[in-house]
């Protein structure tokens, strides 16, 4: 069978408008079903031609997924909430503004004005082999064309590989993971939170999914408690371009220090594994001590530990060991006078 | 500028004005070729090679015609033979028999096009597409150049993995290039271990090469590194980096009466005609293109930047495929068969040995250059490479060696610059480096050794003299671009601030900018006003119609009275340059400019018949013709009717010697509309015409995550005398960004072992966006005219991506040092881990990663 790309196959769409009518066409059509929100993962996936479902479950009709509550202090993102409604929100930007600067480092200003934060957070991976529909072990075969003698990996995980070493793309995930975030879940059987930082899974756990979410589940909406409102953030990423790019790295962090020591903190990266990651170590090697960039050196050699660089990315373990340093100790302002 | 010449004080020359096309193009009324429809219209799409080498033993679409809706199949079996070329500049090339066709049965790259489907819709094509059964025979491939010069490598093409150009027989024609094997020696290859390009033979022993087609030199080179005080052997690689116009190269035929209709995206308008005819076999009995029997449309173009000059091979298959099924048939062109399609500049490895003295003049460069061509015909950017470096450095010994070498990729075309960009990509880090070791400044370095006047370029040919240029000023561009961005100021600012190092660099960069000898044609009609008949291309540069602001210049006419035809070869017009190699603005200045002379002559003899005296005693201004002093006279819609009256050569019923057959053509059909002016461009120009930009650049380096941002960004042109403001500054500042992309991200990506594409499509080929670039480009010109041309204008499009390039990749290495990068494009991964190890830690000798 020749292949051929970058048009888009027949499917049947459905386009419900609200949340019981979705779940009900989740659940007719389990693993047939295609949830489109935002569609720029989508999009590309279909327009391929990789991913063949037979039925498509547009949530862009239902309303009910759309927008920011306030909730027990906290606030509730419905999964359609454009990033860029996520980015504007004033609710968000006083009490979490770490959120806000982690869906502005998304994408495009074009994107972020279509994509949505539970698309961003339950994105596939963009490994250019498995997103070029190689039969790898993600796509259900037996080989990681990422991990060979040639293979070109500049962009893959330097750590928590198992087989595959696709990264996690998202932005907003580690700022989530740091927040507390609950995800919604719902299907046609009730409803149930998931903490944001078990959402994501590596390939030890499923190696052809990263996240939760079962054929008939739905994510309707992000919870974030007041746990850390208020608290010092500090969230950064790197890319190639300025804009329109997926982290080579990116890192969130979020602490409360009294008497200048770490009373609490929390910290995530992502893109260094195909799952963001808390880095659970760090935290506690930081509470009770000063956050100072010594301190957050040391920090970042304990971050990196664990790493086992590819051919081509081993530049993520000074860069991640750096990013975690600032996410404890706050970037150096350049002085040039 | 007390020595530099000036021109006369304009009108419309060199003010900003409303181009004909502005409108439609911001409200999206202007038309592309995707934008037409046809009654009974088809779509045609294409089955692309999913591997990089192979033969197709075997087509199976018997399911595919099956499928209601099919309506035909196209195969390389249906093609023409390879036809014919033309260079950027106009000249032919014979046929290569190892040439492309548009569809194969050799694939040599992973996304040739083997056949196209035409069906109702495209879904009914793609679905077809995905029944059809393929046997392939697989074959060795080579996608990294260096790799396929190693003893017992594959070869790209079964033939071998080189380009030879054979000597050319006494008064005969150049014979098509050749494909031979070529392989260094295993010891060659030791080099690498010292971070140097190896440079093994130029071609394979006992085959006989056209003389300085792989080699030349001029001057000393040996004494000239022996006397210098510092020799500098650097090696470099440029990036292979994919056109990619916003518009892809669509297009939609039909045939009627026996002429075929295509409604094409191309840079050039006229010449494109004469490309379709030769590409489909539509020749005359003397071998030349039958243009009568082909009707190009294209009033609006996305980009080319070398890759549309003459459209694209591609857009002969909805022309055949409507042959075969009687009906017009588009053929949308999606983003990944572009990138596979569309063409891209090829990369250069290159290695240079640089002797400079003490005070920083060049004593001598000695070149090497390895180019990955892709499968199909030989580019001539390697050899480009060399000549555009002797032009921007003035060395006064070079040698030149270059080997062009074959890979199983997408194929190369001219982009931008091309092959002039690598010769400065190349040649700037060494600049940089000299710059550093010497303790000179960058921008007193670049001024000591330009260009000035008319200024040697490239080797002289056997038994002949070395050619020069029309004119240089790029000392002064230099000089201006100092100036306005403040180059002393920035350089005493600190460059260490925390985890922050700031840098500045300075670039300068050439490329031909004008060529000669094409017709211009327009007609002053009965109520005054003017038609003039534009062939030039709408590819965004706006010179479709800035170039005849001339005639509205010359005649004394107001510009609200000219109106310009433009984008359909039924519509009459002239024999024109075709829009490559940045030369229309120069060359259909001057066709412009010889035929408003025409038209005042003509308008001279008629005042003279009419009112008695030699034509001399008349002049035309104000929409007028009057004798010189006051007097007798008539208005130009007065003379448009004597003209019709008169007939002969002053309504077009007699056509003057000379001008072109395809203007001839146009001449007569035309004829009898008014006062008919038409010439061909035949003054004289001492020189070859050559444009400069010199560029000025700041970054900002995060040394804890190796990200850099550009802080600013100045470009200044010379460029002869300025047409239009508003079109020069984008293109200046444009092709600037161009050049940026090479510098900051855009590449390829490829797994060689499997010969297949990673990065493809906008997102993973990286191209710059308007983010990217500081918010605040500025650009400037000189203004001074090129001497050798009556109005002074020179092409801009090619060397400010040079300029752009080199100012980031400069001001980088003034900001880190000389042991970072030795390719480009640059990114924080290589910075990073660079700095790390405190030596360059990219891969320098891996292609495509």
């Amino acid at each position: 069978m020749a292949i051929v790309r970058d048009i888009m196959p027949a499917f049947e769409l459905f386009q419900p408008a609200n949340i019981p009518d979705a779940l009900s066409l989740l659940d007719r059509y389990g693993s047939e079903a295609w949830v489109l929100a935002g569609g720029l993962d989508s999009f590309d996936w279909l327009k391929d031609r990789i991913k063949r479902p037979k039925v498509v479950v547009d949530l862009s009709q239902v309303s009910e997924l759309r927008g920011i509550r306030d909730w027990n202090g906290g606030l509730e993102i419905g999964s359609m909430t454009t990033l860029t409604e996520v980015v504007r929100d004033p609710r968000v930007q006083a009490k979490f503004s770490i959120l806000s600067t982690g869906a502005e480092a998304a994408a495009s200003p074009q994107i972020r004005n279509q994509g949505t934060i539970g698309g961003n957070v339950s994105q596939d991976t963009r490994c250019w082999y498995y997103r070029g529909g190689w039969k790898c072990y993600r796509a259900g075969g037996n080989i990681c064309f990422a991990d060979t003698p040639t293979a070109i990996n500049r962009e893959h995980a330097i750590m928590g590989a198992d087989r595959c070493v696709a990264v996690n793309p998202s932005d907003t995930a580690p700022a989530l993971i740091v927040l507390d975030a609950q995800m919604v879940i719902r299907n046609s059987h009730g409803e149930r939170t998931v903490n944001a930082e078990d959402y994501f899974i590596g390939p030890d756990i499923d190696i052809t999914h990263m996240n939760v979410l079962k054929p008939g589940d739905l994510l309707t909406a992000i919870r974030i408690p007041a746990t850390w409102a208020g608290a010092q953030f500090y969230f950064e990423k790197v890319r190639d371009r300025q804009v329109w790019d997926f982290p080579l790295l990116n890192v969130a962090s979020a602490k409360f220090v009294s008497g200048g020591n770490v009373d609490r903190i929390r910290i995530a990266v992502n893109a260094a594994s195909a799952r963001p990651l808390r880095l659970t170590e760090v935290e506690d090697f930081m509470r009770g001590k000063q956050p100072t960039p010594q301190m957050g050196d040391t920090a970042g050699k304990i971050a990196v530990g664990p790493a086992d660089p590819l051919r081509f990315n081993g530049y993520k373990i000074p860069m991640m060991r750096n990013l975690v340093k600032r996410a404890i100790s706050g970037v150096e302002e350049a002085k040039w006078a | 500028m007390p020595d530099t010449p000036k021109h006369p004080p304009f009108k419309l020359i060199g003010k900003n004005y409303t181009t004909p096309d502005l409108v439609a193009k911001v409200t999206g009324k202007a038309k592309y070729a995707e934008d037409y429809r046809a009654d009974g219209m088809l779509f045609a799409k294409l089955l692309l090679s999913p591997i990089p080498h192979a033969r197709v033993r075997k087509i199976d679409a018997s399911a595919a015609l099956a499928m209601p809706g099919v309506k035909a199949i196209l195969t390389a079996d249906d093609m023409p033979k390879p036809a014919d070329a033309l260079t950027d500049l106009g000249a032919r090339i014979p046929a290569n028999p190892l040439g492309e066709r548009g569809l194969t049965n050799e694939p040599v790259y992973q996304g040739e096009p083997i056949l196209a489907v035409c069906a109702v819709d495209e879904l009914t094509c793609a679905e077809a597409i995905e029944k059809i059964r393929i046997d392939f025979e697989r074959l060795p491939h080579a996608i990294d150049p260096l790799e396929t010069l190693r003893p017992g490598t594959p070869n790209a093409r079964v033939e071998g993995n080189v380009w030879i150009r054979p000597p050319v027989p006494k008064g005969q024609q150049a014979p098509p290039p050749q494909v031979k094997e070529l392989k260094w020696a295993e010891a060659d290859f030791a080099e690498i271990e010292h971070g140097r390009l190896p440079m093994g033979k130029l071609h394979p022993d006992g085959v006989d090469v056209a003389p300085q087609s792989d080699e030349w030199s001029f001057g000393d080179v040996d004494e000239g590194l022996k006397k210098a005080d510092l020799v500098l052997d650097e090696t470099f690689t440029t990036p292979n980096t994919s056109h990619q116009t916003l518009e892809t190269r669509t297009a939609m035929a039909y045939w009627q009466n026996g002429k075929v209709y295509v409604h094409c995206s191309t840079q050039s308008t006229q010449p494109t005609a004469p490309a379709i005819a030769r590409w489909l076999g539509l020749v005359d009995d003397k071998g030349q293109p039958d243009v009568s029997r082909v009707v190009i449309i294209s009033e609006y173009t996305g980009g080319g930047f070398g890759s549309k000059i003459t459209s694209a091979i591609s857009a002969i298959i909805p022309a055949i495929l409507s042959k075969k099924t009687g009906a017009p048939v588009m053929m949308r062109v999606s983003r990944e068969e572009e990138h596979f399609i569309g063409r891209a500049r090829p990369s250069i490895q290159g290695r240079l040995k640089v002797g400079f003295t003490k005070e920083g003049k060049i004593t001598a460069v000695d070149m090497f250059v390895i180019l990955d061509n892709g499968p199909y015909d030989p580019q001539g950017d390697a050899n480009n490479s060399g000549r555009m470096l002797s032009l921007m450095y003035q060395p006064p010994a070079m040698r030149w060696r270059g080997v062009t070498v074959l890979t199983n990729t997408p194929p190369r075309l001219s982009q931008s610059q091309p092959g002039g960009f690598q010769g400065i990509a190349l040649m700037e880090p060494v600049m940089s480096k000299a710059s550093r070791k010497l303790g000179i400044d960058q921008v007193a370095l670049h001024r000591m050794n330009a260009p000035e006047g008319k200024a040697p370029i490239g080797a002289a040919p056997p038994g002949g003299k070395r050619a020069y240029v029309t004119s240089a000023y790029i000392k002064e561009a230099l000089d201006r671009g100092s100036e306005m961005f403040e180059w002393e100021r920035r350089k005493a600012m600190p460059k260490r601030s925390g985890t922050k190092a700031r840098g500045i660099g300075v670039a300068t960069s050439c490329f031909v900018g004008g060529s000669v000898g094409f017709d211009g044609l327009f007609i002053i009609k009965p109520d005054g006003r003017i038609t003039v008949q534009s062939g030039i291309g709408n590819l965004g540069t706006e010179s479709v119609t800035d170039s005849h602001r001339v005639v509205a210049e010359v005649l004394d006419i107001p510009w609200e009275k000219v109106e310009v035809v433009w984008g359909n070869t039924s519509k009459n017009l002239p024999n024109s340059a075709p829009s490559g190699g940045s030369q229309t603005t120069h060359a259909m200045t001057r066709a412009a400019w010889a035929t408003a002379h025409d038209a005042k002559k003509k308008l001279q003899e008629i005042a003279a018949k009419d009112f008695g005296g030699n034509p001399e005693d008349y002049e035309v201004a104000r929409e007028r013709v009057f004798r010189k002093g006051g007097g007798s006279g008539m208005t130009l819609a007065q003379a448009a009717k004597r003209a019709i009256e008169l007939g002969g050569v002053y309504d077009g019923h007699e056509v003057p010697a000379g001008i072109s057959p395809y203007t001839k053509a146009s001449v007569q059909a035309l004829a009898g509309q008014g006062l008919l002016a038409v010439a061909k461009d035949t003054m004289p120009r001492d020189g070859v015409t050559h444009s400069y930009v010199a560029g000025f650049a700041e970054v900002e380096v995060d040394l804890e995550t190796g990200k850099y941002r550009i802080v600013d960004y100045m470009a200044v042109a010379d460029v002869g005398t300025i047409i239009h403001p508003r079109s020069l500054g984008g293109q200046i500042l444009g092709r600037s960004t161009l050049g940026i992309g090479h510098a900051i991200g855009q590449k390829w990506v490829y797994d060689s072992h499997y010969g297949i594409a990673l990065a493809k499509r906008f997102h993973y080929n990286k191209p710059p966006t308007i983010l990217d670039v500081p918010a605040k480009m500025t650009w400037d010109a000189l203004d001074i005219p090129d001497p050798e041309t009556p109005v002074g204008a020179r092409g801009i499009g090619e060397p400010p991506v040079g300029a752009g390039c080199c100012a980031i990749l400069n001001a980088l290495s003034d900001a880190l040092g000389d042991d970072i990068f030795r390719r480009a494009p640059v990114n924080p991964d290589t910075i990073l881990a660079s700095l790390e190890a405190g030596r360059p830690m990219q891969e320098q000798f891996t292609a495509h990663i």
